[in-house]
């Protein structure tokens, strides 16, 4: 394990050497190309809307204004479009991927199907996203300081899996120490959200449009109480109050509010990771391994202008969130904190999943 | 509201508006009519085009869309014996034997008008039913669909084709098909054989399109003539409009399952035609023209799939839940033009629900006057010889399954299924009863852990579970009831007898084998993801068992055991073709999709339809000009082979 973390480590000091900024985007144009930017799940996900999102942003500001077109290669829960990718892909700029969360988690978790190394792939832009965690009014928990008055109650999550994104939330209850049995089989979070409507499921969270839309009314009806964010990270690597939401603590505030001191430990360690993967730097866009850098330093550069571009600041409310785009100089911090999880917590979270949830990792 | 209902008419009635719909009509009835292509490709066609267009033109295009596929699959499910998409598979039953007896318009027009009154039942539901639906959707927990999914699996009683436990059998082997892949209570991989491509299941339009379009294929083109076997079209136009009028109570009633159905998520699209098909025959006192060319078995599912569009979308747009495949895409768009579902769309969104609503409606009418006016110059496809339509056939459908996972592995899967779904057929093992096993396996699974785990065994003794409960006890008595007359899904009985046993008994070893390896790979699991192959195996295996051991008795005492379409047959079988389509699997593997394609075409031309040199390169230019432009459009790269692992090619060779 040391080893290949040492590894990893030098991997990824080596890619930031190469994108280092002083390296300008010299000779580099795409004009009358066509740049191809893999997703690799299937149309009409997150992650495909993201893409679609961006993608003509990106043309409008790529030196030569290239056509970019989404390519979705599903399948294996997209590791196998990410394998093919890592493999497969020529570093000369015209292709990229896009990948998730659920892309990130097998590898942090050492899935032996994966054959791809985030630690060597240049990252062009981070996005974030974020989630409110809320509960029935009916356990008079009127915010996280009354958590403690659970102890002994039983909830219930819906969860999509023990190894998918709603990791974080299980991390998160066992680090707070609530006491939740995990139902699993829900396809999305949409499902989770109906389980508790229906009364079948007693704690849930949602990503922030889906709780402006769907949660909130019922807020103001009074039926449930929001208890926290997820929060985000600023540059240094902190969790701060999630810009959507303000007035709500961040998780590790509720946990202050709730016991009195800060987190730590080896489980708050794991979820840590899981976490940045998962929500604070969920979506992060990569060129080829080997990619040259005055071709990253060109992606970088139109990403920055991308995001800044006053048409994207004006519709992205649906699609990215209001939340802050890692693009430039903020990208590499931010992704070294998504893609990297240390020894142990590694270690601890797969001999979690292996005991509690039999997951087979060989 | 009123004034909301007809404001969002007139926003729809701009010229520029009202050619976004007809452009989205216009793809829905091309993708429709191609076998295999349904919603999800015609959506994922129209995706990128979708950021920076006025909304409500998006919305009409998209609906435009999704309201005409279950319109137009009609074609191919009653021309060509193969499934348009998902939606018509059951109108195949009785749609294609109607064709292949001179009746090809009557069938058409019957399952269009029945169509249209579907899409227009579900507009009319979605309208009322948007202010007043959460509730209702919110009544359907685990434990009620659970039950749905055992309603829909009572149905193979009356699917089961002439021999019950043969059904049940079949049942049970698309059942443990579904379960490839990762559990749904634990998330362990069962049957995946340590692959990638495995963990995921197989999709269902390969199923779809190897069980059924391939062995029609093949035995099409056994047949050597064309479809309709030198008859005409027949007239017939007004006795289709006739035919629905008359059976009014009927399309009523499936267009009302439909909806329901629909609006329920979880259970999705993909069995209603089947549901709708099998409630006909349990409520007719005749059964026995069904599965021959009885009108009802067409006017049944196809009501049912139209207003199945408009029941999804409440889901959709109320909870942002989508009820089907395509409306998963149909929320991305949503998203793309800056509209996220919710309760607001009941509320303050009511005007672009309203739009939608409108477009679903006008765009069913839309479609159903194309597809009558384009009717005659598409069913002229059936006079050509099929020799000349079957490449296009293999290209479409190779082309539509690996939209699966865009790899070459869905053409083995659809070859592997495809050469399970000729000797089902052959031996009499029911399709349709395969099918609904494989489309409902997974959710039973889910929804039956889930309801134990949210309520325990308490879960049975709901009110909706008890009414479910009732509803599917009455099925299963509807279907057993003079069980002889059940619908013979794959040819009749009579004409299937076998002196020779050995095949048949050689099928049930087989099918033994499998079971016996669904039993033994399910044991390898924790006990939760266990339980359910165990049983399913088990089951399957004591069925098989069954039919064995009346098959040993011999051919005469077999009775309805004994089944093989090709007792009495004098040529060579499927085997040239299943052997044509294996090699251009083969090929694919060496050269890659493209190249593949060229060369069969013009070889198999050649050889099988005689076609003269010039014939050959006109038609195979005609079909990789096509196959490409659709690729390209939805930006796509062909499976490549051994020769793509070690050159590198320019598109649409790479």
């Amino acid at each position: 394990m040391t080893t290949i973390r040492r590894r990893t480590l030098i991997a990824a000091a080596g890619a930031a050497t190469l994108a280092a900024p002083a390296v300008r985007a010299q000779g580099v144009s795409f004009a009358g190309q066509t740049i191809e930017w893999v997703i690799p799940f299937a149309e009409g996900g997150g992650s495909d809307v993201w893409a679609r999102f961006l993608a003509p942003f990106l043309s409008r500001h790529m030196p030569g204004r290239p056509n970019v077109v989404i390519r979705n290669v599903p399948g294996g829960g997209s590791i196998t479009g990410t394998n093919d990718f890592y493999q497969r892909a020529r570093p000369d700029g015209l292709t990229f991927i896009g990948t998730s969360g659920s892309t990130q988690f097998p590898f942090l978790l050492g899935d032996r199907r994966v054959r791809y190394d985030y630690a060597n792939m240049p990252p062009v832009i981070v996005s974030p996203t974020g989630g409110v965690v809320y509960l029935p009014a009916r356990f008079n928990v009127r915010n996280a300081s009354e958590l403690g008055r659970l102890r002994g109650t039983e909830l219930v999550y819906a969860s999509q899996g023990a190894t998918s994104l709603d990791l974080v939330p299980m991390l998160a209850f066992i680090v707070l120490g609530l006491n939740v049995r995990h139902v699993f089989g829900m396809r999305g979070r949409g499902e989770g959200r109906l389980a508790l409507e229906r009364g079948e499921a007693t704690i849930d969270y949602q990503t922030s449009s889906a709780y402006l839309q769907q949660v909130r009314p019922m807020v103001e009806r009074g039926q449930v109480v929001p208890l926290f964010s997820w929060g985000v990270l600023d540059a240094q690597g902190n969790v701060q109050r999630d810009p959507t939401f303000p007035d709500l603590p961040h998780f590790v505030e509720a946990y202050e509010m709730m016991h009195g001191r800060r987190p730590s430990g080896v489980e708050f360690n794991a979820y840590m990771a899981f976490f940045a993967s998962g929500f604070a730097a969920q979506k992060p866009a990569m060129l080829p391994p080997r990619t040259p850098a005055n071709i990253v330093q060109a992606y970088r550069q139109a990403f920055a202008a991308a995001v800044a571009d006053p048409e994207l600041q004006a519709n992205k409310a649906e699609a990215l969130g209001d939340y802050e785009q890692a693009v430039g100089d903020a990208v590499e911090p931010l992704y070294r904190i998504a893609t990297t999880i240390d020894p142990a917590a590694r270690e601890w979270a797969r001999n979690f999943l292996a005991t509690t949830y039999n997951v087979r990792f060989n | 509201m009123t004034d909301v209902i007809f404001s969002a008419l007139l926003g729809l009635l701009t010229i520029e508006r009202f050619a976004f719909m007809l452009l989205g009509v216009s793809v829905g009835l091309v993708i429709g009519v191609l076998p295999g292509l349904g919603g999800i490709a015609g959506l994922s066609l129209l995706l990128p085009f979708i950021y920076g267009m006025d909304p409500v033109a998006a919305i009409a295009m998209l609906i435009g869309l999704v309201a005409v596929v279950p319109t137009a699959d009609t074609f191919s499910s009653v021309l060509m014996g193969i499934p348009g998409s998902s939606a018509s598979q059951a109108t195949v039953l009785d749609g294609f034997p109607l064709a292949k007896q001179g009746e090809a318009a009557r069938a058409l027009s019957a399952a269009f008008f029945a169509s249209m009154f579907g899409g227009l039942f579900g507009a009319l539901v979605l309208t009322g039913a948007v202010l007043a639906a959460r509730p209702i959707i919110l009544m359907f927990g685990s434990a009620e669909l659970f039950m749905l999914t055992l309603f829909g699996l009572s149905t193979v009683a009356a699917l089961s084709g002439g021999n019950l436990a043969k059904g049940i059998a079949a049942a049970c082997l698309g059942l443990a098909f579904g379960m490839i892949g990762a559990a749904p209570a634990t998330g362990e991989y069962r049957m995946d054989f340590d692959t990638l491509y495995l963990s995921d299941g197989i999709a269902l339009v390969i199923v779809g399109l190897g069980i059924f379009a391939l062995p029609e294929m093949f035995d099409l083109l056994r047949n050597g003539g064309s479809i309709a076997e030198g008859q005409k079209l027949g007239k017939g136009w007004f006795q289709g409009l006739r035919d629905v009028v008359r059976n009014w109570w009927l399309s009523l009633r499936c267009a009302g399952i439909g909806a329901l159905i629909g609006a329920i998520p979880g259970i999705g699209g993909s069995v209603v035609d089947w549901i709708a098909y099998s409630h006909a025959m349990q409520t007719t006192k005749d059964k026995s023209g069904y599965g021959k060319g009885d009108i009802r078995g067409v006017i049944a599912p196809e009501s049912a799939n139209n207003a199945t569009q408009g029941g999804a979308l409440l889901p959709t747009l109320l909870f942002g839940i989508p009820g089907s495949g395509s409306m998963a895409i149909f929320l991305a768009g949503m998203i793309l033009i800056g509209i996220q579902p919710g309760p607001a769309m009941a509320d303050r969104n009511l005007d672009v629900t309203y739009t939608i609503i409108w477009s679903l409606a006008i765009a069913n009418v839309l479609g159903t006057a194309l597809c009558i006016i384009l009717a005659p110059q598409i069913s002229r496809l059936t006079l050509i010889r099929y020799s000349l339509i079957a490449p296009f056939m293999v290209m479409v459908i190779c082309f539509a399954a690996f939209q699966a996972s865009r790899s070459f592995w869905d053409l083995v899967a659809l070859l592997a299924v495809g050469v399970l779904g000729v000797f089902m057929r052959r031996f009499g093992w029911s399709r349709p009863a395969f099918l609904i096993g494989f489309v409902l396996s997974l959710g039973a699974e889910r929804y039956l852990y889930q309801a134990v785990q949210f309520s325990g065994l308490e879960f049975l003794t709901r009110p909706l579970v008890l009414v479910i409960l009732a509803l599917t006890l009455l099925s299963l008595w509807a279907g057993l009831r003079k069980s002889s007359a059940a619908v013979n899904t794959e040819g009749s009985v009579e004409t299937s007898r076998a002196e020779r046993m050995w095949p048949q008994i050689a099928f049930g070893a087989f099918l033994l084998a499998i079971f016996g390896f669904v039993v033994l790979e399910g044991l390898k699991n924790s006990y939760l993801a266990m339980l359910f192959p165990v049983i399913v195996g088990s089951l399957g295996f004591a069925m098989v068992l069954l039919v064995m051991a009346a098959q040993l008795r011999g051919p005469v005492k077999a009775g309805t055991a004994n089944f093989d379409t090709e007792a009495n047959a004098t040529d060579r079988g499927p085997w040239p073709f299943l052997l044509w389509f294996t090699a251009f699997i083969a090929g694919v593997a060496v050269v890659g999709f493209f190249a593949a394609l060229i060369v069969w075409f013009v070889v198999f031309l050649t050889v099988v339809a005689r076609t003269r040199p010039l014939t050959t390169v006109l038609l195979t230019a005609v079909a990789c000009g096509f196959i490409l432009v659709l690729a390209s459009f939805l930006n796509l790269v062909f499976p490549g082979g051994l020769l793509q692992e070690m050159v590198r090619l320019p598109w649409p060779f790479r």
